[in-house]
């Protein structure tokens, strides 16, 4: 999955042992041709799910109970497994337009005597939803560009955790070899700079900051400046939190786009959007907006370490065919994962219970 | 996106003319529509179907008031039933006993607890408290320094907490602190955490033994989906929280998450946050609140958004001219720019309510973004003089023009035009002493018979 090993793997670096043993098995995954990849992703499926659902049992109490059972249980598809279904899918924030084109779908199907049982159900409920997580035509890996830094801007809402996910993405680059750099973009909040200093040390990356009330787009300039001369392999821009109806907080946005351009022609080449995995249906409204203003290249769906099942992103990508980058599931520093459509689907499925 | 909630309704009642009582089934339907609202604003699944059914056992048999149509009568019993569950009306904080009042803040990573903290040590300060912010969030790099930066800007003391101390520790000395140096209030800004965390809830609880706070706030963002009876829930259960603080009310989420909490806890939501200035904190009006999550449109946030961009100055200037016949080019640019600061047309439209139930906004040109941008680009590149006295222009110029602003000499005539078609209309305001609610209203006069003339 991650495509920037490729450029890793293309340069005269010899630190493939230092890279900790999930990612070297990653990066195997994203290597080989598409159908070999196929078939090694089919069989890990099982095992990073496994992987996925222990680091979530510690925090859930370990009370995971399968819907499976909703749909193991039954013989046959009545209208009560119909409503529970809707229960599911709605309680996992995917919304009600994509839920009733959903169940409806499931409600045609039936009558069509096109489903022999609920797991012929269930079957096809997956490949549906995994579809709308998958119909974006963009690449699902961060491609590095051959020449001079990758460029990554980070933006979102208040509290989504974009400064925490800038650090862990700061780790992996770092963990694969490359030199990287941090801007402190975020010049309004109280402490914010000095929140992503903390995170350089901890991923041993420099940050480049200016006094909080600056204006971000000049942190951003010089940040660029410092990255092209020192030839820094990947920059990550962090941008204050700030609601996407804030009209010239999102103008304040467009420009420091525009600051990253004019310092590098093709740069931002990844602007990424932070999802907060409890937040609601007011995530296409935050997808709506940032992407129009600045264009949306890549998501990253934080906090699944909670109870919230993140079912947003997928009426999200149905909606706006954005590629989903990566998965936070913790506050440590290697708490975030690649996404993978697959387990994210079978998560959605699987409920907590306090029986 | 879904229509507004009263144009549904209506839609659902067209054939229902004349009849006086809302009957089991034609109720159905529209509690349908009801029900697809709530849960597009985020309401949770359950307390949903909750409110449903009660709602449907108070509207059968009700009879349909004379001056209402049977979708206006079911919005009524659901507002109104909403607002009831949202709690009537705002709560006040309970500060009241002995010693200081310790006021803690709980809540997951991100939802505001910090700047809340900021906001309502700032409201007590304006009641004449002594507030001392007391961060315990040893966990979030720079969350210390957050709060210690925000308490400077206040001016209010903030009790000097180490990364290495323990939470329990600091909130004990915190109260120590405050004992000696007067200070009544204490507001303890925890760390955030996940309602999962069962190490973490444990240290809130000893938090809690520790100091016996007179309120535990749970502060949770308005943007929350449907998680949010579960985390509410658990946040109650663990810590027997007094009331709820909703964050972010500022942007366009329709803030179910209120009733979800609210159904969950019992507990009264007693402010929001509406910006991330400091002074940016409201006591919670139910009945804003119940609108806003029937996607009704929201007027007084209109109001308030208008307010908030149009430059109260500029207005009293603007008027003035108005009255000296000096509306030049400059201003009406001046007034494109305030209507591009309030948000997207669609947006500014979208609150008010009923709007898209006027069939004829459908034929009326759209409000177009760029359309606004060519104007502006069309007055930008004329010359003061131009723009002071725009009978100046000539053709020539307006070819000028348009080469200018890279647009063409008919976009030129089509500003000309609306910026002198805007100068009639101010003529007719100014001459007429009752004239502006006329004029605004849209309503022609009727032309008085020749005769009576002047």
């Amino acid at each position: 999955m991650l495509g920037w090993f490729k450029k890793k793997i293309a340069r005269p670096a010899s630190d493939e042992e230092v890279s900790p043993p999930d990612q070297q098995e990653e990066a195997v995954v994203g290597e080989p041709g598409p159908e070999e990849a196929k078939s090694i992703l089919h069989e890990d499926v099982g095992v990073l799910f496994k992987r996925l659902t222990k680091g979530l049992a510690k925090t859930r109490g370990g009370f995971i109970k399968r819907v499976d059972e909703l749909f193991l249980g039954k013989k046959v598809i009545d209208p009560e497994l119909l409503d529970d279904l809707e229960e599911i899918l709605i309680t996992a924030d995917l919304g009600v337009e994509t839920t009733m084109d959903l169940v409806d779908d499931a409600r045609d199907r039936v009558s069509r005597n096109e489903l022999a049982d609920p797991q012929a159900l269930k079957a096809i409920l997956k490949e549906r939803i995994t579809d709308f997580l998958l119909s974006s035509d963009r690449p699902a890996e961060l491609v590095m560009p051959t020449e001079g830094p990758f460029v990554i801007m980070v933006v979102g809402v208040n509290g989504v955790g974009k400064t925490t996910t800038i650090g862990k993405i700061a780790h992996k680059f770092a963990n694969a070899g490359q030199r990287v750099l941090l801007v402190a973009g975020d010049t309004f909040r109280a402490a914010a700079v000095e929140q992503l200093k903390i995170w350089g040390e901890r991923v041993n990356a420099p940050v480049i900051a200016q006094a909080t009330g600056a204006d971000p787009s000049s942190v951003v300039f010089d940040g660029m400046e410092y990255a092209l001369k020192r030839r820094y392999d990947v920059v990550i821009i962090d941008t204050a939190g700030r609601l996407h109806t804030k009209v010239n907080l999102m103008e304040e946005l467009k420009k420091i786009k525009r600051v990253i351009g004019k310092k590098l022609s093709d740069a931002p080449h990844e602007i990424m959007l932070v999802i907060d995995a409890t937040t609601g249906q007011n995530g296409i409204s935050q997808a709506r907006e940032f992407g129009k203003a600045v264009d949306i290249t890549g998501l990253t769906l934080t906090k699944l370490d909670g109870t919230a099942k993140g079912g947003i992103v997928v009426n999200i990508c149905r909606e706006f065919d954005i590629p989903i980058r990566f998965i936070g599931v913790g506050e440590q520093v290697e708490d975030l994962r690649d996404f993978e459509p697959e387990e994210f689907v079978e998560a959605l499925f699987a409920e907590e219970s306090d029986s | 996106m879904f229509d507004n909630l009263s144009d549904r309704l209506n839609k659902v009642f067209r054939d229902l003319r004349g009849h006086g009582k809302l009957s089991e089934k034609n109720i159905q339907d529209a509690l349908k529509e009801v029900r697809m609202a709530l849960l597009e604003a985020d309401v949770n699944f359950k307390v949903v179907k909750d409110f449903i059914a009660a709602v449907q056992e108070k509207a059968v048999g009700r009879e349909v008031a004379v001056s209402l149509s049977p979708g206006q009568q079911v919005i009524k019993i659901v507002h109104d039933e909403l607002v009831k569950l949202l709690g009537g009306q705002a709560e006040p904080l309970e500060l009241g006993g002995k010693g200081p009042a310790i006021i803690m803040m709980v809540g997951l990573q991100g939802s505001g607890k910090t700047t809340s903290s900021g906001k309502l040590a700032k409201l007590l300060t304006k009641q004449g408290r002594r507030p001392y912010l007391v961060p315990a969030d040893v966990y979030r790099p720079a969350a210390i320094e957050q709060l210690t930066v925000l308490g400077n800007n206040l001016d209010i003391p903030v009790h000097p907490s180490k990364v290495d101390q323990d939470p329990v520790t600091i909130a004990k000395n915190a109260v120590l602190v405050a004992e000696k140096s007067n200070y009544d209030t204490l507001l303890i800004d925890t760390a955030g955490r996940l309602h999962v965390d069962e190490n973490l809830m444990a240290e809130l609880q000893n938090i809690k033994a520790a100091v016996k706070p007179a309120e535990i706030l749970f502060v949770a963002d308005a943007m929350t989906g449907q998680d949010a009876v579960t985390v509410a829930e658990k946040f109650n259960e663990d810590l027997d929280i007094t009331g709820v603080l909703l964050s972010k009310m500022e942007g366009d989420a329709r803030g179910g998450a209120a009733l979800s909490i609210k159904k969950v806890t019992r507990r009264p939501i007693k402010f929001v946050g509406v910006g991330e200035e400091l002074d940016a904190l409201e006591v919670f009006h139910p009945d804003r609140v119940a609108s806003r999550i029937l996607g009704m449109g929201d007027i007084l946030s209109l109001i308030e958004k208008a307010e908030e961009v149009v430059d109260k100055k500029k207005a009293d200037k603007l008027a003035k001219k108005i009255r000296k016949d000096a509306f030049t080019m400059e201003d009406f640019l001046d007034q494109i720019q305030q209507i591009k600061k309030m948000g997207s047309l669609e947006q500014i439209m979208g609150m008010i309510p009923g709007l898209n139930r006027m069939k004829q906004m459908q034929n009326m040109p759209k409000p177009d973004e760029k359309e606004l941008g060519k104007v502006e680009a069309v007055i930008r590149s004329m010359t003061a003089d131009e723009r002071r006295k725009h009978q100046i222009i000539t053709a020539s110029r307006r070819q000028r023009i348009a080469r200018g602003s890279g647009t063409s000499v008919q976009d030129v005539n089509k500003v000309i035009k609306s910026y002198t078609e805007m100068l009639k209309m101010m003529k007719k305001m100014k001459g007429k002493s009752t004239g502006m609610g006329k004029v605004m209203g849209g309503k022609k006069r009727r032309k008085r018979p020749k005769g009576l003339m002047r």
